[in-house]
């Protein structure tokens, strides 16, 4: 097996079996966190303030402990105080106290539906019958909804100990953060360009809205230690915050994730699991809570809506010479938006000379943000994509020319970070330029055709893996990385090319907190290149270790034998070769069971780039948008299952089509949200859409075994660029506020028509 | 007034009898009180067809219907699709088309796709997606959903009731 | 969802009596499509559910060319669809049924549901008021008939009494050179709430080609279901032309009070009125001439 892969013949990499943990899926046998039962158990509900900003001046559960049935009621009394500052704890910085706050509030409630008491009983109906009897009294305060209004001078401050660092420790804030990035000097750039182009965008919030609700089952024993059963993207992270936010040690709670229901982000962070532990403790058995929808939509994160002013510059000839950008993302009721990475991916895909990027993270009173696909980047491209496309037009180029004109490749400098290394940015442009889809012909009234391009960094971090050899000669292969998408069958696949064995001779499993050494969540798109790459080197730690085994047998240097294709020779001859199953019943008597094992670090992994193309027609009397082709470009690098490969970039790009058209979070006035349920909240059905095609463009990452680059997330920040821009070259109107509902995609008609009549009849 | 109802019901082909309260919903039911968690709680306002079941062969949000109405009526759920451990043709071309990556939302459209097929053997891909708009999906974005369901109803001749 | 009795009578008389007895504290049960998800929610908290599925009344559909048609008030949707008669003679009214959700909802939502839940948004009430539909009301005290644009008074409200039940619709056989047609507009291609939604049923005179009889109802655009009775009247006698249309179009729009809310602003729903109108109008038009 060699170490590196170009132009490298995969026996399994690269095929498309079946995932093993399918059939448990499809006959329902699978168990979700929700799935669990206990004997004994308890059923807990979470009280949730009405108001979007108020104090809570008191919390009576007389009344509640009193209805039959109902076990404990815990508040933020109940979690002891944690530091109220940034702690470079795991692999992102996180605010403690901020975290606990958030997971029961501490006399101020910061949106409607923050968490302030928790009730088990022994059924559901009466945990949530117990809601309506705790007495809590509010005094309720204006709320602010918008980074606007939180941002303006004499704004109701909403977290009185907050500070940033710009203002310094005297001003009180809602602004927790301003990050800013720059190179050359944007003045001069601009002074150079023939054309200018700059707008100011507006997007919603909007949810990562996966299906499966929020669950936790929390068992206190009363050796003081813990388990918690949970549909969690990290299990790892709810170990390690759920015993901070507990105030325990962190050996003493052991996570077992269940099978996971989409996260897309939301699910990398912890609210039900310490409330599932402190509940159990306090009533001596276990207690599974549960979110309904609203409580998902209400109090779980979503990610930001906010701001951003764009500015980009191009000579006539098509060269962006300057890029200019001012970001203000909605934090949630904490400080937290994934505003530091929008500003990072605004300008990411193009080779800029003068750029000058401001972030604002803003403190509103809305849930507090979790991580959403390739968290910042969409709302971000949505603003940078639409004028790259404006320009292409001023200069006369088509929309892909111009985005290879400008791509960036091998060597262009990152907003930060050290410059590219090998990159797909320009290959998936091209394979969308040569597609099908963009060489096919649109015709008919009102109908368009609009691309964008997209950037994700993608992570690296931690994994641990253990490759079993059975006793008949399969394996095992043991890692800690929740199946969210079908990786199990990637691991599978990984370490049957290095063994050499059948894929369905490799049993993949997910392992508990305490089965499996550390490993980082199952997001960041990180799972397949790391977490594989941990599986390949335990696999290669196995196969170090067969030949040893061989060599001893043969009486033989273990330099002298070789592994190919699932059996051990010798370089020298004179014996026979032996397969692992052959061998397997002589382990024994040569030193026992062999365990493959690794544990990694992953850095500098490639990025990721999609390009992605849409065909819309626009109703002109209503502004109803309907797509009618879409096709999607990823640079995967290797793909080890393209199966799941194309899954992702489907479901990325309908993720992105639902951001574009239809959903965002409304509040009223006091700033309750209004369309807390999936009626309301309107993500695509497969009514709404077509086939999404898909095109994977493999650039191996460099320094990766198997070249494969993270994918589970860009695929989700080109679409609303790229149906901005369709609209745009459809009915000739450019949104520049998401979503791009049919009232606002109306109104933008209807406007340019008026202006046309008026600028007639002026002629 | 949280009297218990004893409700005789006929599920995946047995007939059977369950103790619940008037106001447990027939998903609550299958869940909590016969402990079949394949059908899934995602919205409880029936928007996402998580929780579908066939009831006298048509598909329903278990989740707007109590436990006590099922009396006398035949409820189908995903865990008896497969006969024995032979799979249903839609289970099967779910999974060679990787139909499913979190599987949550698979039992419900399992259960919608089966009615569709047992209605109209040969639908075209837009019956398809106007017999599926009642199931969210947010991982996979439907495509290889709707190409198993096309494959599953090329594959199946006359299903055997 | 708090603790509740069910009750499932088999006659009307009986059910009637059960309501009558429970007063305030009954509500009828059919779909559930919308009531459990309000008991959920609190929003409705009666102490008994009175399921009205197993009262023959109405769980049948009848349909002659004399007596033209009964539809039971508890008949789900998806029976609608499935029926040739209804599909033929009162296409507008099918496709309102079939609009009402998913393949999910259709199994369990029916018509008369769909009315009582007094929504002003209700896809199948607008059909039934162009189609001049009559409801059946039974009570103790015996039975009347309210017009289906009278039915529902405020949003969430009907003139049903708590003792009341909802039995039947009663819609004449079309007389010739009758249809009707449905339109709403919502974001998605399904699963939404109408932002607008629009009946219409025209009566033609195909020598003369004028419109004899004319009913515009609308949905979402006020606090009840509304029925555009000026814009109807605006047709009857007149010229199938572009004109005549258009003048009925602007009427319904100014008999629309619709409010912002997060599903349409006022300005835009106004509009989708005149755009709904005038494509309800011609499909009802176009089907008419063929019949």
């Amino acid at each position: 097996m060699a170490a590196t892969t170009e132009g490298h013949q995969f026996r399994v990499i690269g095929t498309r079996p079946i995932r093993h943990d399918g059939v448990e899926k499809v006959t329902g046998a699978a168990r979700y966190g929700a799935d669990y039962a206990f004997p004994g158990m308890l059923f807990g509900r979470v009280l949730r303030s009405p108001h979007a900003h108020a104090i809570v001046k008191s919390i009576k559960t007389d009344k509640a402990l009193k209805l039959p049935g109902v076990k404990a009621i815990v508040t933020g009394a109940d979690l002891p105080e944690l530091p109220d500052r940034i702690e470079q704890g795991g692999e992102l910085p996180i605010n403690l106290h901020h975290l606990s706050c958030n997971i029961l509030a501490r006399g101020k409630a910061m949106y409607d539906g923050h968490a302030i008491a928790a009730v088990a009983a022994t059924s559901p109906h009466i945990a949530e019958e117990a809601l309506r009897l705790i007495e809590v009294d509010y005094e309720v305060l204006p709320p602010v909804m918008t980074v606007e209004d939180a941002m303006a001078p004499n704004a109701p401050i909403l977290l009185p100990a907050l500070r940033n660092k710009e203002d310094g420790p005297d001003k009180q804030t809602n602004v927790a953060a301003h990050i800013q990035f720059k190179r050359g000097d944007v003045k001069e750039g601009f002074a150079k360009a023939d054309y200018v182009i700059e707008h100011s965008f507006k997007s919603a919030m909007v949810h990562q809205g996966y299906i499966e609700p929020h669950n936790a089952v929390g068992i206190y024993n009363s050796d003081g230690h813990a388990t918690i059963y949970c549909s969690t993207q990290g299990s790892f992270v709810v170990r390690s915050l759920s015993a901070a936010v507990l105030g325990i040690p962190e050996g003493k709670i052991r996570v077992v994730p269940a099978e996971i229901g989409g996260g897309f982000g939301g699910k990398t962070t912890i609210y039900l699991e310490p409330l599932s532990v402190l509940l159990s403790q306090k009533t001596g058995h276990p207690v599974k809570l549960t979110m309904n929808r609203a409580e998902v939509l209400r109090a779980s994160g979503p990610t930001s809506g906010g701001t951003i002013r764009c500015k980009m510059g191009a000579t006539k000839d098509g060269k962006i010479v300057a890029a200019e950008a001012s970001l203000a993302y909605e934090a949630g009721g904490f400080p937290g938006s994934p505003v530091p990475m929008a500003a990072m991916c605004i300008l990411a895909p193009y080779d800029i000379p003068n750029i000058l990027v401001d972030a604002y993270d803003v403190v509103v009173n809305r849930p507090k943000t979790a991580a959403y696909r390739a968290p910042g980047a969409t709302n971000a491209a949505f603003a940078s994509e639409t004028i790259i496309n404006e320009l292409a037009e001023k200069c006369g180029i088509d929309q892909c020319e111009f985005r290879i004109m400008n791509g960036a490749h091998e060597g262009t400098p990152q907003t930060a970070g050290p410059p590219y290394k090998r990159i797909g940015m320009i290959e998936t442009v091209e394979a969308i330029k040569n597609s099908p889809h963009y060489k096919s012909k649109l015709t008919g009234k009102n109908r368009g055709r609009g691309m964008a391009s997209g950037f994700w960094f993608n992570i690296g971090f931690q994994s641990s893996a253990m490759v079993n050899i059975h006793n008949d000669g399969t394996a095992s292969v043991v890692t800690g990385s929740v199946d969210i998408g079908g990786s199990r069958a990637s691991m599978a696949i990984i370490t049957a090319e290095v063994l050499g064995l059948d894929v369905n001779d490799v049993r993949p499993l997910v392992a508990d907190t305490d089965s499996i050494g550390y490993t980082d969540v199952t997001g960041g798109s990180r799972t397949t290149v790391a977490t594989g790459l941990a599986v390949f080197e335990a696999a290669q730690d196995a196969v170090r270790q067969l030949k040893e085994r061989a060599a001893k047998l043969w009486e033989k240097k273990p330099e002298e034998v070789e592994f190919n294709n699932g059996l051990l020779s010798s370089k020298s001859n004179g014996v026979k070769p032996m397969s692992i199953k052959e061998i397997v019943p002589r382990l024994g008597r040569t030193g026992g069971p062999i365990t493959g094992r690794a544990t990694i670090n992953a850095r500098a992994v490639g990025p990721a780039f999609a390009s992605t193309c849409v065909d819309v027609e626009v109703d002109p009397e209503t502004g109803k948008v309907t797509i009618l082709r879409a096709t999607v470009a990823q640079d995967a690098g290797k793909a080890v299952h393209p199966s799941y490969v194309e899954g992702q970039m489907q479901g990325g790009t309908v993720q992105g089509i639902g951001w574009a058209l239809n959903e965002e979070y409304f509040y009223d006035a006091k700033g309750v949200l209004r369309n807390s349920g999936l009626l309301d909240y309107r993500m695509p059905t497969c009514l709404d859409l077509p086939m999404i095609e898909t095109c994977i463009v493999e650039v191996p990452a460099p320094g990766h075994p198997i070249g494969s680059r993270g994918v589970g997330e860009v695929s989700i920040v080109p679409p609303p660029a790229a149906v901005a821009n369709a609209i745009a070259n459809a009915v000739g109107v450019r949104m520049t506020e998401l979503p791009m509902s049919p009232g606002r995609v109306l109104k933008a008609i209807l406007h340019k028509e008026v202006s046309a009549q008026s600028s007639a009849a002026a002629d | 007034m949280d009297k218990k109802t004893v409700v005789e019901t006929t599920i995946n082909g047995e007939q059977m009898e369950f103790l619940c309260e008037p106001r447990q919903s027939l998903l609550e039911v299958l869940r909590d009180v016969l402990g079949m968690t394949g059908s899934k709680e995602g919205c409880l306002t029936g928007d996402c067809g998580a929780c579908t079941v066939l009831v006298d062969g048509r598909a329903v949000c278990s989740c707007l219907m109590l436990g006590v109405e099922a009396e006398g009526h035949k409820i189908e759920t995903v865990e008896g699709l497969a006969q024995g451990s032979k799979l249903h043709p839609l289970q099967q071309k779910f999974l060679e088309n990787a139909s499913l990556q979190c599987g949550i939302c698979t039992p419900g459209f399992l259960m919608s796709a089966k009615a569709l097929l047992d209605d109209n053997p040969h639908p075209s891909e837009a019956e398809i997606r106007y017999a599926l708009a009642g199931n969210l999906c947010r991982c996979t974005g439907y495509d290889k959903i709707v190409h198993a369901v096309l494959e599953a109803s090329k594959a199946s001749t006359s299903k055997a009731a | 969802m708090h603790a509740i009795n069910y009750e499932a009578p088999k006659t009307l008389k009986d059910a009637v009596a059960l309501l009558a007895q429970h007063g305030e504290k009954g509500r009828p049960l059919c779909g559930g499509t919308d009531l459990i998800i309000q008991l959920r929610a609190g929003v409705r908290r009666p102490d008994y559910v009175v399921d009205v599925k197993k009262i023959p009344e109405l769980n049948q559909i009848t349909f002659d060319l004399q007596k033209g048609l009964r539809l039971g008030a508890a008949v789900p949707t998806i029976q609608i669809y499935e029926n040739a008669d209804l599909l033929r003679y009162f296409p507008g009214l099918t496709e309102a049924a079939h609009l009402i959700g998913s393949n999910q909802i259709q199994s369990r939502a029916s018509v008369g549901g769909n009315l009582c839940n007094g929504s002003p948004a209700a896809d199948t009430t607008p059909a039934l008021i162009a189609l001049g539909a009559k409801c059946r009301v039974a009570g103790p005290k015996g039975e009347r008939i309210v017009a289906a644009e009278n039915f529902c008074t405020a949003p969430g409200r009907t003139v049903l009494q708590p003792n009341e039940i909802l039995v039947e619709f009663q819609i004449p056989v079309p007389a010739p050179h009758s249809s009707d047609a449905y339109l709403r507009f919502i974001p998605r291609n399904e699963m939404d709430i109408a932002v607008v939604g629009v009946g219409a049923s025209v009566t033609l005179d195909l020598e003369e080609d004028r419109f004899t009889d004319a009913r515009i109802a609308l949905a979402a655009v006020g606090p009840t279901p509304i029925f555009a009775s000026k814009a109807s009247e605006a047709l009857e006698g007149k010229r199938i032309d572009a004109a005549t249309i258009d003048r009925a179009c602007k009427l319904a729009v100014e008999q629309s009070s619709p409010i912002d809310d997060m599903r349409g602003t006022a300005e835009f729903r106004r509009h989708l009125v005149g755009v709904l109108t005038r494509r309800t109008l011609a499909i009802a038009i176009e089907r008419a001439r063929m019949v």
